[in-house]
This record gives structure tokens, sequence and C-alpha cells, in this order.
């Protein structure tokens, strides 16, 4: 069984964000892999190497332009088996779930797809989802676990307060989220060195709309600032709250 | 032509999240000119629902059938699907929560209508359609345009004021065609967290961090978290050590709340954590370290040990309750 895991090229979690020009400034931007597609690809990998899963093969597939081509290294370098660059700009969660379901439709062979839960960049928490849609496969989000046996796979899912185990049959996508594993492998340098080697497909998108725009770009209004109160007279922290924030 | 709201009852109540949804959507019909429609699966009792038309649903679809018994992300689409092409659907909103976020991307393609996930606000104009929403996790905004004629948002909890509008409701029950060889998913085990307040539901969350140094110093936070009605939560380090569960970590990579009233105890503020929490009315902040990042983001801060701290703001609670 292959699986597919589903990859964004997005700016480190750290970045200071800048606008500029009505766009994101990428100037200076480290740009890493989404970090719910991260945790996908390492489940990826740990269910790959369990001997007791039919999972023999990890493909990674991305939206993007040859700047997001370190990325796809570093994800081959985690351990990917190789990769598929579909050659576009991304514009919108529905145009980039278009652009991967015209690429995994055409997969005949017994498989599994992987999305994170969200991207880190515009927050769109839909590819996943609309990936299964424009595949017409079933889909289970929320995933916080996630083992396969035989043509059946058993996943965790959050629902609100609590957890549900639920059974089904591959194909479907996971939507996966915190949980899935319990830390991102970081590449050794012998991946490393083997990715540089690994198969990296650049495919040819079809023409393609959006559907969103993001535009009128701005930074979050500066926070008016911190009231300290002294740690020996810590209790009026309560009276404050009650009586000025109006919060209890 | 309707505006669409679907929402969700436990046991047969629904929760405040629901009369936020209804009445967002009952402002957005209203500046539109349309009508609101809600959707209510499983049984909820006529006084319960009538509750809905409080917040100002027109109408209200209910569908028992046990074949929505379970979230079936297929099932619930087709649903969903059938009854916005049916009513003539607008805009369609549903819950930033599990739920929405797992239906909401599917109906966007299946009606082909471009999604804004997690508004937080009316929209800004309905033409163009334009939403303003956060990105980054938090550390930019912009607007979202929507270029289809048909729309969908998914609204984030405790984002939007409860409006009465006093509206007699008609209700209605919905049966749709459904087969059992259409649900893909077969529930086989459920572990609900029982008593405890969910935490992306509660209006005051009290969260610790790596300051607290030990996951046997939890007592005096429950404690304050029990007093004030409150949700307990953690940074990330703190589930990653396994002091607390994952389902507690809040953060870019875990829950996003917007609570009332956030207590940060013993947490650093780094910029993933406040990621998940910048959204909270009012931010309080414990840390021994006073050049700690969790002081910019907070309201009132106190600079000293939250294991000093904690205790002495439950005799105040305890006062002030008193």
């Amino acid at each position: 069984m292959k699986i597919f895991v589903c990859l964004a090229n997005v700016p480190d979690t750290t970045t200071k964000i800048k606008f500029a020009d009505q766009k994101f400034d990428e100037t200076g931007v480290q740009w890493v892999i989404n970090p719910w597609d991260e945790l996908a690809l390492t489940r990826a990998m740990e269910l790959k190497e369990d001997a007791g899963t039919p999972v023999n093969e990890v493909t990674v597939v991305t939206i993007g332009t040859i700047s997001s081509e370190p990325t796809i290294r570093k994800a081959l370098a985690i351990g990917a088996d190789n990769a598929v660059r579909i050659d576009a700009e991304p514009k919108d969660s529905y145009s980039v779930a278009w652009l991967l379901s015209e690429y995994l439709k055409n997969y005949e062979g017994d498989h599994l797809v992987l999305t994170g839960i969200e991207s880190s960049d515009y927050n769109g928490f839909a590819v996943g989802g609309m990936l299964s849609e424009f595949l017409g496969v079933p889909s289970v989000s929320g995933v916080s676990a996630l083992d396969i046996e035989g043509d059946h796979a058993k996943v965790s899912r959050e629902i609100d307060g609590g957890l549900e185990q639920v059974a089904i049959k591959t194909p479907f996508v996971a939507i996966v989220q915190k949980g899935i594993a319990k830390e991102p492998r970081i590449p050794a340098m012998r991946g490393i060195m083997m990715a540089r080697k690994k198969p990296l497909e650049v495919v040819s998108p079809l023409s393609f709309d959006n559907v969103t725009d993001m535009l009128d770009f701005e930074l979050p209004k500066a926070k008016p600032q911190c009231k300290m109160i002294n740690p020996e007279n810590a209790k009026e922290l309560i009276g404050l709250l009650q009586n000025e924030a109006k919060v209890l | 032509m309707a505006v669409i709201v679907f929402t969700e009852s436990w046991d047969g109540k629904f929760k405040k999240s629901s009369f936020e949804l209804v009445s967002y959507a009952k402002a957005m019909a209203d500046s539109v000119g349309s009508k609101t429609i809600a959707i209510s699966i499983a049984s909820v009792d006529q006084d319960e629902l009538k509750k809905l038309g409080l917040y100002g649903a027109d109408k209200i679809l209910t569908v028992s059938n046990e074949a929505f018994k379970t979230l079936d992300n297929q099932v619930y689409t087709k649903l969903i699907a059938e009854i916005a092409e049916k009513e003539d659907v607008r805009i369609l909103v549903l819950p930033h929560n599990n739920t929405g976020k797992a239906l909401a991307p599917r109906l966007s393609v299946r009606l082909k209508a471009g999604l804004v996930s997690a508004a937080v606000k009316l929209p800004s104009s309905y033409d163009p359609f334009k939403v303003y929403k956060k990105v980054f996790s938090g550390k930019g905004f912009a607007h979202q345009v929507v270029n289809t004629e048909k729309k969908i948002l998914t609204l984030s909890n405790n984002s939007f004021e409860l409006i009465e509008s006093n509206t007699i409701p008609e209700i209605e029950e919905y049966s749709p065609e459904v087969s059992a060889t259409e649900i893909s998913t077969t529930v086989v085990d459920i572990q609900k967290q029982t008593g405890k307040l969910i935490l992306t539901d509660a209006e005051i969350v009290v969260s610790g961090g790596r300051g607290m140094k030990s996951s046997d110093n939890w007592g005096p936070l429950e404690e304050l978290a029990e007093l004030l009605g409150a949700a307990t939560a953690c940074s990330r380090p703190v589930s990653d050590e396994g002091w607390r569960p994952h389902s507690e970590h809040t953060g870019q990579t875990g829950k996003i709340i917007a609570p009332n009233l956030y207590i940060a105890a013993g947490i650093s503020g780094a910029i993933q954590h406040l990621a998940g929490v910048s959204s909270s009315k009012c931010i309080v902040a414990i840390n021994t370290d006073k050049d700690a990042p969790i002081f910019e983001a907070a309201d009132y801060g106190i600079v000293g040990d939250a294991a000093k701290v904690l205790p002495e703001l439950i005799e105040a609670v305890k006062e002030m309750k008193a």
C-alpha cells in the first residue's frame, strides 16, 4: 500500500510576519513543511517501517514553484521514497485541492492520502476535505491516531469533548492533527545525502481557477500595555478582573 | 433564497455556540434580505428547537434518521447539500469545530461555494463578499473575498454576540433518503470526557506552562479553575513532557481558543503559544521572568512564581464569592 502525504510549503512558525505591496513579504523567510503535514509524514514513515502493515511506499505531493523544492527535499530526507511537485503557485485551498485531486485520481493501486488539518499560512482548514470531495472518497477529519490492518484503517478522531475510534476501508483521506505522531522527525545526515538522489517528479498543472482571494493584509493592532500587579498583592488581580475587565 | 445554518445539539440541548451561529446567520440574512433556515440533526424537543427562533431562525429543518447518529462526512455532506439546493442557499454557516471543519470543505466542493474558515466577524461587504479573518495564525489579518455565487463560512466559537429577535420558527421534519451502504465510517468506540468543561467552549481558561515545574504542581491550578468554572489548558512543552494530555495543548499546533479570560501560569509566551490564545478577550500572565514575551500579549501581569501566586488568587476568589 502506498501513502500519499500532501505537503504545504509554509514560512517557519517563528517568522516575523510582514506585508508589502498587498502581499506577504517573503524577504528573509525560512520555508518549512507545514507542521501538521510534517506530523502526517512522520506517521506515514512509522507505518511503512512497521512490518505488520501493508504500507511499502510513501510519496509526498506538493503544489508549488521551484522555490518549494528545498522543503520537498527535506521530506525526502526524513524518509519519503519519492516526491511529486505540481508546478503552480498555490492560490487558494479550492484550487490546491483540485490540482492534488487531478494528480491523485489517476492512481489505481491500494492507497491512503494524508493531509494536515490546516496550514499555518492562510489557516484555511480546507484542503483535505476538499480533496476527498473532488476524489469522491471518504474522509475522516481531526485524526489523532492512525493504524492500518489489511485494507482497513483504524483511526481516532477528536469529537467535542472526547475521542471516537472509527473503522474505515482504504482508500480515504485522513486529515490529521496533533497527536498523530509524537514529534516530527528530524532528517539525519544519511537521509539528507540520500534525498538528493531520490526521484522528484515535476508535473505541469492543468489550468485552474481559484474561488477566493486574499487582500487588505494588515498586522495585528498593538495591545495596550500590560497592567502589572505587585506579587505581594496578587489578590488585587481578582478585583480588577471583576470590576475593570468585567470578565468574572 | 436563504441563509442556512447548521446547528448541533448534545443530549437534546443546544450549546451557546449554536445560538451564536443562528444570531450570526440571522444578521447576514437581514443584510441580504433572505430568510434564516436552521438544520438540526438528532432528536431535540419542540421547546428546545424554539430557542433557535429566539435568535432568529425562521424555519428549522429537523432530521432524526439513525444514519446521522454518528458523523460520516459523505452522508452528512449529501444531506446538507440537498437541503442547500432545495432551499436555494446563498450563504451556508457551520461551526468552526470538529464537525464544521470536517464538513465545510466537502460542501464547498459539492456546492461550488467558496469557503471562509474561522470567521470572527460579519462580512465587511456582501458584494463583493469580503470577510475579515486571521492569517498566519493570528500574526496578521486579511480580507478573504469569495468569488462564487454561493458562500460557506465557519464561525469561531465565542466570537459573535447573541442577538435576540424572537422569531416564531416554522418547524419541519426533513426525511432524507439514505441507505446503509452510503456510510463508510463505523464508530467502534467512544471515550467521552465526563464532567469536564470542554476547552474550546470554556469562557474562562486557566493554563499552565513549564514554569509549573512538575506535573505534581497542578493542584492549585485545577482548584482555581474549578472555583472559576474554567477549563484547564497547558503549553506545548507540558503536553510533550506528558505532564498533561495533548487535548489540553493550546497553541498554534494544538487548540486555538478565544475565551473571555485566559490565565497563563508559568508560560513564557512563545510565538506559537500566543497564536493559539491571542484572541482571548483578557489575558493574565503570571511568570517569574519579567521580560517573558507573554507580558506583551497580556492585559494584566504578575511577576512571580505561579506556585505562590495561584494560592493567593484562590483565596481572593473565595473571598469574592463569600
